[in-house]
């Protein structure tokens, strides 16, 4: 793990988060941390806010669907940058996965308030850039950036 | 709206935060889907819920709702309460179910986080 403050035009944060599939107790934790993260780094309110939305839909899909996942945050003096890739069932149909409302949630997703098919629309919706490539049988992985320095209406 | 008033109106208990109780509060999203309160909260608005896993709190941290009012007489676990406490999120709840809730703050004004007209 390398962390390192973001103090200079060159310099960035890189820290990286391991997330159990399946723990539900926890899930949420690392999103948790992440926020703390960039609210000390003294980023805009409002787009920690964002960022924070965006690493808890990555991370409860991680819990919800994979055995194991890596989440890796990078902040550099012009983005935020999320990586997700876990090992897990993948996603058949990316398009219909990115429809609100489409959820393949078991009945324990959704007793945890999760899995009502508005993760991975509401990541697009927060994030200025998403690019996500799964394979099935193999696992997923999200790229996620949020500009530091422009104005994206809420 | 303060957070007293709503404690009041809904004969609230405070689980946590009774120094939380003359903040204000402009605004409501009630849900048990926390990806629906994901999608559509706004800062600063009363989370009203029955879900009492530490996931209402969590959910409530990152979108940074002012408080969390359980309904049905809900209370999140010890772990919850402690979260909450953490980040500085009082919690209520009222043996009010979520419509009645809802109703009763709809009626004293306070707003959604999606503000519309019906046609009446």
């Amino acid at each position: 793990m390398i962390n390192q403050p973001v103090n200079g035009p060159e310099s960035r944060l890189v820290q990286s988060f391991s997330i159990q599939g399946g723990d539900f107790h926890h899930a949420g934790h690392v999103s948790t941390q992440i926020k703390e993260i960039l609210k000390e780094l003294g980023i805009e309110p409002n787009l920690v806010r964002r960022a924070a939305i965006v690493a808890y839909e990555a991370e409860m899909n991680v819990v919800m669907y994979a055995r194991h996942g890596t989440f890796i945050l990078e902040v550099t003096p012009a983005e935020i940058r999320f990586q997700v890739e876990d090992e897990g069932q993948g996603i058949p149909d990316i398009e219909l996965a990115m429809q609100e409302g489409y959820s393949t949630a078991t009945p324990e997703m959704r007793e945890m308030g999760f899995g009502a098919g508005m993760g991975l629309p509401n990541i697009k919706k927060n994030a200025d850039c998403f690019q996500i490539t799964s394979e099935v049988g193999k696992g997923t992985l999200l790229r996620i950036t949020i500009f530091l320095n422009q104005k994206k209406a809420q | 709206m303060k957070l007293a008033e709503i404690k009041e109106l809904l004969r609230a208990e405070i689980i946590w935060g009774e120094e939380y109780l003359d903040h204000e509060i402009n605004m409501a999203c009630a849900s048990d889907l926390m990806s629906d309160v994901l999608a559509l909260g706004k800062p600063g608005m009363l989370l009203i819920t029955g879900l009492a896993t530490v996931q209402s709190v969590r959910t409530a941290d990152i979108i940074e709702a002012k408080a969390i009012l359980y309904v049905r007489g809900k209370k999140p676990d010890q772990e919850g309460i402690a979260l909450a406490r953490k980040k500085g999120i009082p919690l209520l709840s009222t043996e009010f179910l979520m419509y009645q809730a809802c109703g009763f703050l709809f009626g004293r004004g306070l707003k959604s986080v999606k503000d519309e007209e019906v046609d009446r």
